[in-house]
């Protein structure tokens, strides 16, 4: 995949700054895309549609918090395809993987800039940043994640695999 | 080389029975649970999943769906979303759905009616499931999705954690709980200091320390990352068990040649009564350091599925007896379980909050994630027994939580700041 990137260099972005629980009265994705990071940003969904920001940057333990899968819906609805982020916290990695956003653990986000467009290539584990010509490499999914994701989340996988 | 209890455990719920830390696994699931918040979107998941309008769940007995976040409904948006989870519950006979009024907060709920039993697998869709590792089960929080698809096929993907060993040691000084002890813990490892591990929770003063505190510990091991927080059963689980009338049971344990990512000690008599300072639970201080900083207070919570068990009520009981909440702020007193309230109020402790002018709420969520009843304006500053102090979490996002034990919370309520029982 290719994308622009939207960056928070912050550490524990948690999963009431991406969703606070205030708009968890309501499941539908569009309707909370709306108020998707508001706390942290409130120009959030208008930056994201107007510079057409498709990769998220933030800091270590990203979606740490509730098990509320309304975290990466509302990303994955307001136009947000992947995060990249050097840990995440382990009940929003999986949700993502099961819903078929993609996650990547990378160590060092210092040098990937706002804006800067970015090549991902999960397969072999390559990251080119075509703005500033640099490559990252980063840990290949276990197999069984990468199946996941490439069936689209968890229910396709579950219907193709074990129904 | 020897196995963990989680291991263990999770071994014995899949097809790889050489399976160990690190190995992916598709694991035969006891139970699973979803709230008010995380149901709606697994019943989607689980028609999605069985694209069949007549298609049954895996076992009705072994789902179990409790309205509590914003419940008693809030408005009429919760109100459409809990009615999401009764007309499903109704459709598939699904037998452990707590209507409100004879249900509670999920996780003082589930062990009460003797839903989890030790060596279970049971995944639970919110993020404090892990609080049932009290028992001695192997019990985590997942997303909807796990969830739907749990309720289909009664599985779900695990990685199988590599283990972190804490070991306590040491009887606890006064008004020290099994809150401070893993507020202490999160202080000293961060927030993601247990990230995809097991917290496993050992040691002599582990070995006596009462159910419901042990509850506690295990209840906030997602506050520092960790997959799961699990104590080996003994004789105390036993006596737990018995009274929700659980027999059949596997106790499970650790080989003693185990193999655990870390091992971390803390002797008990270096331990204080501990508070989270905004806006994380791992920043945390000791009582004594923070009664010098004289923080005053709006609101007190005493409740939630961390502290809002009968020995947390009975401990706020204790310093509230005939004594005045400060009348520069409001105190909200939440039972866990209708249960758990009725028992307050044959033990006098209903009353005496009540003299003592504090408000107690029927069992609900509510204030712990900013819900309903008791939510913070802009600029006030809590004292709550809960588990987190995000930024915004009990309401406007410039508000400030602080998180302690009951002993403390109601202490502080008299004082009107934050305080020690011990300034009485
Ligand atoms: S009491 Fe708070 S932490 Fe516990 S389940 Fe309810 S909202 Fe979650």
């Amino acid at each position: 995949m290719i994308g622009k990137v939207i960056k928070y260099n912050l550490k524990n972005i948690n999963t009431d700054l991406i969703i606070p629980a205030r708009y968890l009265i309501n499941s539908d994705k569009n309707f909370l895309a709306q108020h998707c990071m508001e706390d942290l940003d409130r120009e959030f969904i208008k930056k994201v549609s107007e510079y057409n920001y498709s990769i998220l940057v933030a800091n270590s333990n990203f979606g740490c918090g509730s098990s509320r899968e309304q975290a990466p819906l509302a990303l994955k609805a307001s136009g947000i395809k992947c995060i990249i982020a050097p840990s995440f916290a382990r009940i929003f990695f999986r949700n993502s993987i099961n819903i078929g956003l993609q996650i990547v653990e990378l160590s060092n986000i210092d040098d990937i800039k706002i804006g800067d467009v970015l090549e991902i290539d999960l397969k072999i584990g390559i990251i080119n940043n075509t703005t500033s010509l640099h490559h990252y490499t980063v840990k290949k999914q276990p197999v069984f994640l990468q199946e996941i994701i490439s069936d689209g989340g968890l229910v396709n996988y579950t219907k193709k695999r074990l129904i | 080389m020897g196995l963990t209890i989680t291991e263990k455990i999770l071994r014995d719920h899949c097809q790889n029975k050489k399976a160990i830390a690190g190995d992916f696994i598709m694991a035969d699931i006891d139970k699973c649970l979803a709230n008010d918040i995380t149901a709606p979107i697994a019943i989607d998941v689980f028609k999605k999943v069985t694209e069949d309008s007549k298609a049954e769940v895996f076992d009705s007995s072994r789902i179990i769906l409790i309205p509590d976040h914003f419940t008693p409904n809030k408005d009429v948006a919760s109100a459409a979303q809990c009615k999401i989870l009764r007309d499903f519950a109704t459709r598939h006979n699904i037998t452990n759905y707590f209507e409100v009024g004879r249900g509670g907060i999920e996780h003082c709920l589930v062990p009460e009616q003797g839903l989890v039993k030790p060596g279970d697998v049971f995944i639970g869709a919110d993020s404090h499931t892990c609080t049932y590792g009290a028992l001695g089960a192997f019990a985590t929080g997942v997303g909807s999705t796990d969830l739907g698809v749990a309720m289909a096929l009664g599985k779900c993907w695990l990685k199988i954690p590599e283990s972190i060993k804490f070991i306590y040691s040491g009887g606890l000084n006064e008004w020290v709980s099994g809150k401070d002890l893993i507020l202490y813990t999160i202080g000293e490892i961060g927030v993601d200091g247990a990230t995809y591990k097991a917290m496993e929770f050992t040691g002599d003063s582990i070995k006596s320390l009462p159910i419901e505190d042990r509850f506690t510990m295990c209840n906030m091991a997602i506050e520092a990352g960790g997959k799961s927080g699990i104590i080996e059963p003994d004789t105390i689980t036993r006596s737990y068990l018995d009274s929700v009338k659980i027999s059949n049971d596997s106790f499970y344990s650790s080989d003693k040649d185990a193999e655990y990512c870390d091992i971390i000690d803390f002797e008990c008599a270096n331990i204080e009564p501990q508070i989270a300072l905004p806006h994380s639970p791992d920043n945390v201080k000791s009582i004594s350091e923070v009664h010098g900083m004289k923080i005053e207070l709006d609101q007190v919570v005493i409740g939630s599925c961390t502290n809002g068990r009968l020995t947390d009520l009975r401990n706020a009981a204790k310093i509230l007896k005939n004594r005045k909440i400060n009348k520069k702020l409001r105190c909200i007193i939440i039972p866990g379980t209708q249960n758990i309230y009725l028992k307050a109020m044959e033990r006098g402790y209903i009353e005496s909050f009540v003299n003592a002018g504090a408000i107690v709420s029927t069992p609900t969520c509510g204030p712990c994630l900013g819900g309903h009843m008791g939510v913070l304006a802009e600029g006030e500053k809590a004292l709550s027994t809960t588990n987190r102090n995000f930024q915004g979490r009990m309401g406007h996002v410039n508000s400030e939580v602080f998180l302690s034990s009951p002993a403390v919370a109601a202490a502080s309520a008299i004082k009107g700041y934050i305080t020690s029982p011990e300034n009485l």
